[in-house]
């Protein structure tokens, strides 16, 4: 077992000749917190399918939790969390359903999913709301269930797509709260996002450009090279080099 | 038509409500909201997802009927003035609504149609963000990157010379470079003496409006410009630094001085409350007094609001 | 009127870039013909037959000889025992049986007063009707066939003609009816899908707030399935004229023109359903279960509506397509011309300015 929950080396995915994730190399520790940023069309959706073991790679290597891309995708899978902003749960389930659905998916144990089950919908004071459609629920507190069901089966590492889009402020520094609490447990969060504080949360980040990764480290010390005040300086200086236009 | 007169209102917003039942539930989309919008100003609409902002824009592009209240886009009443609004509003929904199977020219060109206009009529108003897209001209819009999918859509929102222009959450998921330009579109289409009504969930974009109202939950928090807002904003924000963060936001939350602490990008804020005349800040933390920012207000407004 | 054309010409970029939709409009009613034309006739052919000739006398012999010749029937075997046909019937060996007993030579010729039994399987009851008519018919022709030369008082000779179908094919029958359901599936159903489409997709958010009148956007989405109808059309009577040897007895123009006014009718009936419906799923299911389900079963192209039970053939008359398939029954297969069909043109047009109007009154100038 190492201490890395990621290894990526020289990866790369092409697209009838058109580079969109191109030899990317990096590594995330063992509950680290890692954002993924990027300009729209910069590769990341097409990196972070390929580390969930939805999409086959065109070369490179990687390995998550430590299971090989190429070979053991299923175990990756069963070890690692995900949630986007688009996909979550099931609108017309109620909550309670979505939380059986989704931990019977990953084999846990009913009388497991009993427990854990009262357990959640106390963290998130949803207990009255329990038998509700997830449909009828705020943005905010979808969103909130969704981390906690992507978490659910304790997966050693949860990949996040955009979780806090569109989020009310109060609730979005709820949600960065829950994320704290899933890496005190263990947990190794990667990230994307727009919201350019967020990337200040991350313990390290990385920044990808034309389907490079352009920049790569704590925000302090990127903002200490690029000499920026905040993360978004940085980033609209590293993003501005992009010469795609795809 | 009646035309109602208003030296400089672009858009009138009287006591308009609207509620719509979901499963057994009536949801408040719109409580009693009023404002105006002065003509060729640009005005922001901020607030998050769920706020009723889209409900919002479709009453006012006489899309959506509504309970109670009235409603005038460019002098005509919303309901019975529809005909003539739909010819003098330009709209951008939230999600794409162009059409993915057509090339960027061939939308562009229905657009024009359906409006009764061609691309050449107008095209210089349309110029300097068509131009971005032009070289893709003969791809098909579903093939197009977020950013030049915006962009298209706004050269087709944009394409008849609208006296009005509606973008419900133009820049949503889309990154900070590509927001940013489009940001400095809507200042080129401001001095071409159009009026916009733009809605996002960023909290810093409010910076860029002349006016906004903050809306959660379908209410108005606060309407006014963004300078006003922040400035006329009571309460003491202080930000705080230590070593170990996640530790010092637990810590200060403890603070008897600190009203609300609260993440802030590399920082935390700390509202101060209000009688706090001395304050002791723990060794080891930095700490210093700023001005409050929109997203501060509106996280108090919110706060007061759900209590 | 620049307007619409800009529509229309949208239209059918949306058809001619979604290649497999096309193909499928297009090769649907190809398909739809060889089919019903090769696979799913319900005629009768070579169905297997047993005769127990008890008799063996030269009269039953000559009649089991015409049986064998008769293209309806194939001998499958031939014994004296009774007893083996009920084991025939149970595996399934044999549709009919014949039994001709013993006394059958002796009585037809001495008292001219013979008898024969029919046993059919009549599991499936139309397979049974029909093989016993056959039946019927073979054994009245050999009746006369061997009364020939004497002349018997008071019998009645009865004649009969297939009129228009003298071979009695399936085709006749079944082509029209392939004609209404294509027309209905194209029409209807794509039609009420791209309407649907543009609503799910949200296109229909920005024509709403646009000056566009709502007849323009209804119009230009029925005029490309209008064509592509008329395509199918020509398909279809190519096919069935060439290789199913469906005759065209009436006026080419006139079939044209009907079945014009009947792609009219399922378009406006598209409309009416895209106008009342928000998703593809639903507009999917309407046409589906509302208007396709009762058109194959209540215009008569199926199942005969002169054996339905009065309020099932009540209902049929609110089908348009059983009113289409008359027509074109009669003006293909029967020959008949427009003073002949009138009443059921009229009732057609009289549906689709009907179903037009609704669509219109119905269509949303705004959204929910």
């Amino acid at each position: 077992m190492t201490n890395k929950a990621i290894i990526v080396e020289k990866l790369s995915k092409t697209f009838n000749g058109f580079k969109a994730v191109d030899e990317i190399s990096f590594e995330v520790g063992r509950g680290e917190i890692f954002g993924f940023l990027g300009a729209n069309g910069a590769g990341k959706t097409t990196a972070m399918k390929m580390l969930c073991g939805l999409s086959m790679p065109s070369s490179g290597k990687a390995t998550v939790a430590g299971f090989d891309i190429y070979q053991e995708n299923e175990s990756i899978k069963k070890n690692i969390g995900y949630m986007s902003q688009k996909f979550s749960l099931y609108e017309d389930l109620t909550i309670r359903e979505n939380i059986r659905f989704y931990a019977g998916i990953y084999g846990i144990r009913p009388d497991i999913i009993k427990t854990k089950t009262v357990q959640l919908l106390t963290q998130l004071s949803l207990e009255k709301e329990a038998d509700q459609l997830v449909g009828q629920l705020p943005l905010g507190w979808k969103q909130k269930l969704a981390f906690s069901v992507a978490i659910f089966h304790d997966p050693q590492i949860v990949f996040l797509d955009e979780p806090t889009g569109g989020v009310d402020p109060i609730t979005r520094r709820d949600f960065w709260n829950m994320i704290y609490d899933a890496t005190a447990k263990g947990i190794t969060v990667f990230v994307t996002t727009h919201y350019m504080d967020e990337a200040e949360y991350c313990d390290r980040v990385s920044i990808m450009v034309d389907g490079q990764i352009d920049a790569l480290d704590t925000p302090g010390n990127l903002k200490r090279l690029y000499q920026a005040e905040s993360m978004d300086q940085v980033f609209l200086q590293i993003a501005r080099k992009a010469k795609r236009t795809e | 038509m009646e035309k109602y007169h208003s030296e400089q209102a672009s858009i009138v917003v009287s006591s308009v409500s609207k509620s719509y039942t979901s499963g057994k539930t009536v949801v408040k989309a719109l409580d009693n909201i009023s404002f105006e919008v002065e003509k060729g100003s640009l005005f922001g609409l901020i607030g998050p997802d769920g706020a009723g902002k889209t409900t919002l824009f479709r009453i006012l592009t006489s899309l959506l009927l509504f309970d109670k209240g009235k409603a005038l886009v460019d002098g005509f009443d919303v309901i019975s003035g529809y005909k003539e609004i739909r010819k003098r509003i330009g709209y951008m929904p939230g999600r794409f609504s162009l059409y993915a199977d057509l090339t960027v020219q061939e939308n562009l060109n229905f657009f024009a149609s359906i409006f009764e206009t061609t691309i050449d009529e107008n095209y210089d108003l349309i110029k300097g963000i068509y131009a971005q897209i032009e070289p893709f001209k003969n791809r098909r819009a579903g093939k197009l990157s977020g950013g030049m999918k915006q962009k298209l859509a706004l050269s087709c929102a944009l394409i008849h010379r609208p006296s009005v222009l509606f973008l419900d959450e133009p820049t949503t998921g889309v990154d900070a470079v590509s927001r940013k330009e489009f940001w400095d579109m809507l200042k080129g289409l401001k001095n071409e003496g159009i009026t916009i009504l733009v809605s996002t969930p960023y909290m810093d974009e409010a910076n860029l409006c002349d006016k906004v109202a903050l809306i959660q939950s379908g209410s108005i928090l606060n309407i006014d410009t963004p300078h006003n807002i922040t400035h006329t904003f009571s309460k003491t924000i202080y930000r705080i630094k230590g070593r170990d963060m996640q530790a010092l936001l637990l810590q200060a939350r403890q603070w008897d001085f600190a009203e609300q602490v609260y993440p802030f990008g590399e920082y935390h804020h700390a509202v101060i409350r209000q009688q706090s005349t001395e304050l002791h800040f723990p060794e080891g933390v930095e700490a210093s007094r700023i001005h409050p920012g929109i997203e501060d207000v509106f996280i108090d407004l919110m706060r007061n609001h759900d209590q | 009127m620049k307007q619409f054309y800009h529509f229309i010409l949208k239209e059918f970029y949306h058809i001619f870039r979604d290649r497999k939709t096309l193909l499928i409009l297009l090769g649907m009613p190809m398909a739809q013909i060889i089919i019903f034309g090769f696979a799913l006739s319900n005629e009768v052919k070579n169905a297997h037959i047993t005769i127990v000739n008890q008799s063996n006398g030269a009269a039953s012999v000559q009649l089991v000889q015409k049986i064998e010749s008769s293209k309806y029937f194939e001998l499958y075997n031939q014994s004296t025992q009774t007893a083996d046909i009920e084991k025939m019937f149970k595996r399934g060996a044999i549709k009919v049986a014949l039994v001709i007993p013993s006394d059958f030579d002796k009585t037809i010729l001495a008292q001219n007063n013979a008898r024969l039994q029919i046993i059919a399987d009549a599991t499936d009851p139309n397979v049974a009707t029909t093989l016993t008519a056959y039946l019927s018919i073979i054994v009245a022709d050999f009746q006369k066939e061997i009364n020939q030369p004497n002349t018997i008082p008071y019998t009645i000779d009865l004649e009969t003609r297939m009129m228009y179908n003298p071979q009695l094919k399936g085709a006749y029958n079944f082509v029209p009816g392939v004609m209404a359901m294509v027309l209905l599936l194209v029409c209807t159903m794509m039609t009420s899908l791209t309407v649907v489409r543009e609503k799910e997709l949200g296109n229909m958010e920005i024509l709403l707030a646009s000056p566009v009148n709502p007849l323009i956007i209804i119009l230009a989405k029925a005029v490309p399935y209008l064509l592509l109808s008329i395509i199918n059309i020509i398909t279809i009577l190519l096919l069935s004229y060439f290789v199913l040897d469906v005759p065209i007895n009436g006026s080419l123009t006139l079939l044209f023109a009907v079945s014009i006014l009947f792609i009219l009718v399922s378009l406006s009936l598209g409309l009416l359903i895209s106008s009342v419906t928000d998703s593809q799923k639903s507009a999917m299911f309407i046409s589906l279960i509302v208007m396709f389900l009762p058109t194959v079963m209540f215009s008569g192209f199926i199942f005969p509506i002169e054996n339905m039970p009065l309020p099932l053939r009540t209902i049929s008359n609110i089908i348009p397509a059983k009113w289409y398939f008359i027509i074109v029954k009669s003006v293909m297969i029967k020959g008949l011309g427009f003073n002949l069909i009138w009443k059921e043109v009229l009732i057609l047009t009289g549906m689709m300015l009907f179903f037009f109007a609704m669509a219109i009154k119905k269509f949303k100038i705004r959204l929910s």
